[in-house]
């Protein structure tokens, strides 16, 4: 079979995007992408978009994106799996390819999330879990992470202190991300001073919502060598599944979802977790960063507090870990997330991420978790 | 009568909802698969093992064991008036889980995890409609209407 690669990135300001529409946001990271890839609009014969909808007043939002880019006729559809929207729109793409239906195909993951008020994203919250057994006891997406946070703690005494220092390495790339949100460090001291949210999680455990979008170039093989004189190879694209409902899971300790997709991903791609030179983790939680090293293989279970203590996943570590910020100091516009961390990867692999550049950066990693793990995509990315 | 069932209801029919009934006259109830016997709890009408259509309820006894908890302090929506509220998730005696709320018979310095606890069905004392529930308590604790 050929190989999907990617020809062309592009990446907008994450943040509260007050000047634009989501599809003035879409078009920032399309024409960034197309300028990167050096082709022209035309040769692109179908696009797909990762959004979460409920979030838009726009209804069908594919359309309207598609009409902005000025890409109609060609066809368009909307994948939507929460927060891993835009990883459900790259899988589709390079399936799209494969099967020989579209030959060049721009994935666009964006998303306002400050359009609406604060009245409706709280209503919203309280319906991110199950909403027959368990959103009529007023859970919310923080106390859902929490809750794997205190069995974490419980099971393998990981502490605040390890949590927390999540979201100080984050802080610490995402000063030097020109497209995070937030671009300043912090200290432990201020994380462990900043509001409560859901016990045992404070203001800095937690992502910020935000606006943003960002689009990835993918072609087939031999169009891609063509186009691209350094394509980036998508090698491992795989998808799994876990219970909606807490209620259901055979552990509350890390994401069933995220373990089987990396097995996959990693098969599909020939290599091994200690092949990973840089990863980009759905860190929406500080927990979640230590549980996606535990699921992904980056080190063994219970001892994903000790690896980002140890300072494993800094640049020089074992392997670099959201190096642009993650989404704890980039922000999280759910829909362009997935899409988001594909283009730092591709970044890397390119050797072209500047003073956040991770050395000899040949095997690429992504994990994009949709909910609170119901559903999760990794994907495993090379260059030649 | 499944619209009783909560704080705030989103799910007002559903093919299990006896359970609120049960749960007002102070049961709780799991499913039993009529044709393989697979039991859930919470009820599920439809047989994730053999895909029967069939079931019956079961009392359980609500003798429980604390998987995780957290305490909410900022709130969703129709919740803000109770905030901060501890939510736990329990291991049932009789296999599945429950997500409940705390009782105020138990302080949040006394919560750990692996701690015994009786799920007790609830009504809300100060709805006019019939709201039920159920929360967490310590051991031998019985059903009281409010």
């Amino acid at each position: 079979m050929k190989r999907v690669g990617i020809i062309g990135i592009g990446h907008g300001v994450f943040g509260r995007r007050s000047d634009a529409t989501v599809q003035e946001l879409a078009f920032e990271a399309f024409r960034d992408a197309l300028d990167d890839a050096g082709i022209e609009r035309d040769l692109i014969d179908a696009s797909v978009i990762g959004s979460v909808p409920e979030y838009h007043k726009q209804r069908s939002l594919a359309g309207v994106v598609q009409e902005y880019l000025g890409l109609v006729p060609k066809p368009t559809w909307l994948t939507e799996v929460a927060c891993a929207s835009g990883s459900a729109a790259m899988r589709t793409g390079w399936m799209a390819i494969r099967a020989g239906l579209h030959q060049v195909v721009a994935i666009i993951g964006c998303q306002k999330m400050t359009e609406l008020s604060t009245a409706e994203i709280l209503a919203l919250m309280g319906r991110v879990g199950e909403v027959q057994w368990e959103s009529g006891f007023g859970t919310t997406f923080p106390g859902y992470y929490a809750m794997f946070a205190k069995r974490h703690m419980h099971e393998y005494g990981t502490t605040r202190e390890q949590l927390l220092e999540v979201a100080v390495k984050n802080h610490f790339y995402g000063a030097k991300n020109p497209y995070a949100l937030f671009r300043k460090e912090i200290s432990a001291e201020k994380a462990m001073a900043s509001e409560e949210v859901a016990t045992p999680f404070q203001v800095y455990d937690c992502c910020a919502n935000a606006d943003g979008a960002a689009c990835v170039i993918l072609a087939g093989e031999d169009q891609a060598k063509e186009i691209s004189d350094k394509p980036v190879w998508l090698d491992g694209v795989a998808a799994a599944t876990a219970s909606m409902s807490v209620l259901r899971r055979p552990h509350l300790v890390g994401l069933p979802s995220a373990e089987q997709a990396a097995t996959e991903a990693y098969a599909m791609a020939g290599i091994e977790p200690t092949d990973v030179k840089v990863a980009q983790v759905h860190d929406c939680f500080t927990v979640a960063e230590i549980m996606a090293y535990e699921d992904l293989g980056f080190c063994g279970k219970g001892e994903g507090g000790p690896f980002v203590t140890d300072r494993q996943t800094y640049i020089g570590g074992q392997v670099a870990v959201n190096v642009d910020g993650g989404l704890k100091a980039k922000g999280h516009p759910i829909g362009a997330t997935g899409v988001s961390m594909t283009y730092e990867i591709a970044k890397q692999l390119r050797g072209e991420a500047g003073e956040r550049q991770v050395p000899d950066a040949d095997v690429g990693l992504t994990h994009n978790v949709g909910g609170i793990g119901q559903y999760c995509f990794v994907q495993v990315l090379k260059r030649d | 009568m499944f619209k009783w069932f909560g704080k705030v209801n989103y799910t007002p029919y559903t093919k299990v909802s006896d359970f609120a009934q049960h749960l007002r006259d102070g049961r709780l109830m799991g499913s039993r698969c009529s044709r393989c016997g697979a039991t859930s709890f919470p009820p599920r009408a439809d047989c994730e093992e053999c895909l029967s259509g069939d079931f019956e309820f079961f009392e359980v006894s609500g003798r429980a064991k604390l998987h995780t908890f957290t305490k909410i302090v900022a709130a969703p929506t129709g919740f803000e008036d109770v905030a901060p509220y501890l939510v736990g998730v329990v291991d049932l005696e009789e296999g599945g889980r429950a997500l409940a709320w705390f009782g105020d018979s138990i302080a949040e310095d006394e919560v750990e995890i692996g701690m015994d606890l009786q799920v007790v069905p609830r009504i809300f004392e100060e709805s006019e409609e019939i709201k039920v529930y159920y929360s967490l308590e310590p051991p031998g604790t019985t059903w009281s209407k409010t």
